[in-house]
């Protein structure tokens, strides 16, 4: 796992992006291999999820480019883009099902937008992905009847629908029970064995992410702060490293907001 | 998700009221089943005064809607008053010497041309003239006139 | 310099504002360019038929109705010291047909099916429905803003049509029925002083502007909402606000140039 260029399927170079002229990215560069999971870490806000939208086209970078496949993400006219689009899933934070349609319906939607095929085929293979979920049986109930988790594991059957060949995961795990948790991870490992997925997951739960991951890159305040397999990270002598690996408040990543002097602003007159 | 029967069935419910409300929009309340453009001649009538007629206003015979003041203009050369008349196909046999007056609905309505039918064969075709049309009263003319009568009375029981 | 600082703020505010309208026509000229892709199916365009117009009939009906009796009643009072009860028929279907059928239905449009056309909007945005779609290669423009926009379009002018009938049947009732105006001198009268070409075809024309006009701020307050519950709630009210400013100034400029 040493990065070889023609492994990879997503090959970033120098990306940067802005908003607002604040700096998210900064000269990133990023190596996915093929048919491995890959995790970006970091700590909250720093443009992990912007990372992801870039990838997937949905924001243009300042400057870099994005290779996917050998396309060039940035450069694509629409119609390629969205071309390119069928063959990547996302999953969102939140599910983003389609209130108005029904968990089948949901999980048909890219079948029936994208391909022409008979009603009783969409069926099976609208069933064949939720059975991959494990939610065959709900397919009647309304996204709003839904679980959290539950609800994200449709959209997986849903962005697994057009059988992708790589698939986004944008926090999987944030704000899910132990069990759902292990089941998502579960599932996140399955789906990349049994279809050939190529994976990529943005998260900052350390655990989760050290055991199912191939190799983590670590983003933090715009950059690419290290990167290597699970176990290599571990062993960082990065103080920062070792501060986000093991949660600590306070380290080289400062517990306060960058602020003038306590002592000398209490003092300061009012009208300042 | 709602019924997709329902939903068709709704939406047809729909376009058939809305289309019953234009109908009755265009037939009963507007007056495009009682007179159109198409189905008319026109004829018209020189008045020396139209008073207050308007465009549009009513053209009748023997009291009978029979079209409508399709324009006024002014005669530049004779300085009066040129009136467009658009009369119903349907009323194709009024005699040529028919004559025009423009008179009043009641004592404040509106202002309608009546047509007084001649006794003429022939009879009137598009772009013909009726000759003879009677001016709009004016109430200031007749007050006018009805006061210098009764001046004029008063004299004549002097002498 | 405080003056300066507000002269400031008020140029911030200006600049924000013609930022939002260029923003309002980009998005028009988009939703315009996205037309054609209706040829795709009808079944969108009808789900939203039915959400958008038949959900509002209601409304429109029982509006128009109390409205065109209201009109009976206060115009018959006002007639009656004349003596001309008879064009009672007449005073209603003008108003109606002309201003208030239109207008009114825009107003009630903007409030039942405007606002919630942006709510909806704005809600599969904040829950990134619509980023989804993106992702799955679907133009949200085409799946969920045309069908939306065309069916409002559509509707706007079909409920106008109705609430103007509705209205003189109400007003028909108040004055044939209850206060022994004739009928058929209601009718007659009515027949003979509107015209179909002046007065319902321009109120027609009116009320496929107000379409156009309402159909375009709701879906484009959805699409341009800040994605937050609190930017949703705001664009909402956002929607009906500039839906009502922009219908009322329409329809003086309309009304000047066509009567």
């Amino acid at each position: 796992m040493n990065g070889n260029a023609d492994d990879s399927l997503v090959k970033v170079r120098g990306l940067s992006f802005r908003r607002n002229e604040r700096v998210i990215l900064e000269n990133v560069d990023l190596d996915i291999p093929r048919g491995k999971i890959t995790a970006i870490m970091g700590p909250s806000g720093t443009g992990k999820t912007t990372l992801l939208r870039l990838i997937g086209g949905q924001l243009p970078p300042l400057q870099g480019s994005i290779e996917i496949d050998g396309l060039n993400v940035p450069a694509l006219k629409l119609p390629a883009l969205y071309e390119l689009r069928k063959r990547m899933g996302m999953l969102f934070q939140t599910g983003a099902l389609f209130s108005d349609l029904t968990v089948f319906e949901n999980v048909a939607f890219p079948l029936r937008v994208h391909t022409r095929l008979p009603e009783n085929l969409i069926r099976d293979l609208v069933l064949m992905k939720l059975q991959a979920v494990g939610l065959r049986g709900a397919r009647r109930l309304m996204p709003a009847e839904l679980s959290g988790g539950m609800a994200r594991r449709v959209a997986l059957a849903r962005a697994i629908a057009l059988d992708p060949m790589m698939i986004m995961y944008d926090e999987p795990f944030t704000g899910q029970d132990p069990i759902t948790v292990g089941i998502i991870m579960k599932l996140i490992q399955q789906l990349n064995t049994t279809l050939g997925l190529t994976s990529i997951i943005v998260s900052h739960d350390v655990l989760e992410v050290s055991a199912i991951a191939d190799y983590i890159y670590v983003i933090a305040d715009g950059r690419v702060m290290e990167h290597g397999t699970p176990t290599a990270l571990g062993r960082s002598q990065s103080a920062w490293m070792q501060q986000f690996l093991q949660g600590l408040p306070d380290g080289p990543a400062p517990f306060h907001y960058p602020a003038s002097d306590y002592a000398t602003e209490l003092l300061e007159a009012d009208d300042a | 998700m709602i019924n997709k029967r329902w939903v068709e069935i709704a939406v047809g419910g729909f376009v058939v009221i809305s289309l019953a409300a234009m109908v009755m929009l265009a037939m009963k309340v507007s007056n495009l089943s009682a007179f159109s453009a198409e189905g008319a001649y026109e004829v018209e009538a020189h008045f020396q005064n139209v008073g207050g007629l308007k465009v549009r206003a009513p053209v009748t015979m023997a009291g009978v809607h029979i079209g409508r003041v399709a324009a006024i203009e002014l005669d530049s050369q004779r300085f009066d008053a040129v009136v467009k008349l658009a009369i119903d196909e349907k009323f194709n046999r009024i005699p040529l010497d028919t004559s025009a007056a423009v008179f009043t609905a009641g004592l404040l309505g509106e202002q309608y041309v009546a047509l007084e039918p001649g006794g003429e064969e022939k009879t009137l075709k598009n772009g013909d003239r009726i000759r003879i049309a009677q001016s709009a009263m004016v109430m200031e003319q007749i007050l006018g006139q009805f006061i210098f009568n009764a001046a004029a009375g008063d004299k004549d029981k002097k002498n | 310099m405080i003056w300066l600082d507000s002269l400031q703020e008020f140029g911030q505010i200006t600049l924000k504002a013609i930022a939002r309208m260029g923003r309002g026509n980009l998005f028009f000229l988009s939703v315009l360019r996205a037309l054609p892709s209706l040829r795709g199916g009808t079944d969108l365009l009808a789900q939203q038929i039915y959400s958008v117009g038949v959900l509002s009939l209601q409304i429109i009906m029982v509006s128009g109705l109390s409205v065109g009796m209201v009109l009976g009643l206060q115009g018959y009072n006002m007639l009656v010291d004349f003596g001309a009860e008879q064009s009672l028929g007449q005073a209603t279907a003008l108003s109606l047909v002309r201003e208030l059928g239109p207008v009114l239905t825009a107003l009630l449009f903007a409030g039942r099916a405007g606002s919630a056309l942006t709510a909806e909007i704005g809600l599969m945005k904040v829950t990134e429905q619509l980023s989804a779609m993106e992702m799955m290669a679907v133009d949200p423009i085409k799946r969920v803003i045309v069908p939306r926009f065309v069916a409002a379009l559509i509707s706007l002018p079909m409920l106008a049509a109705i609430f103007s009938a509705i209205g003189v049947l109400g007003g028909f009732f108040v004055g044939a029925g209850l206060l022994g105006v004739d009928s058929g001198a209601f009718w007659s009268q009515m027949q003979s002083k509107v015209s179909f070409g002046e007065d319902v075809l321009n109120g027609f024309i009116k009320s496929v502007v107000f379409g156009v006009v309402a159909a375009w701020i709701a879906v484009f307050e959805g699409y341009d909402a800040v994605p937050t519950t609190e930017g949703v709630s705001r664009a909402t009210t956002r929607t009906v606000v500039e839906t009502a400013f922009a219908v009322l100034g329409l329809d003086f400029i309309l009304t000047a140039v066509m009567f």
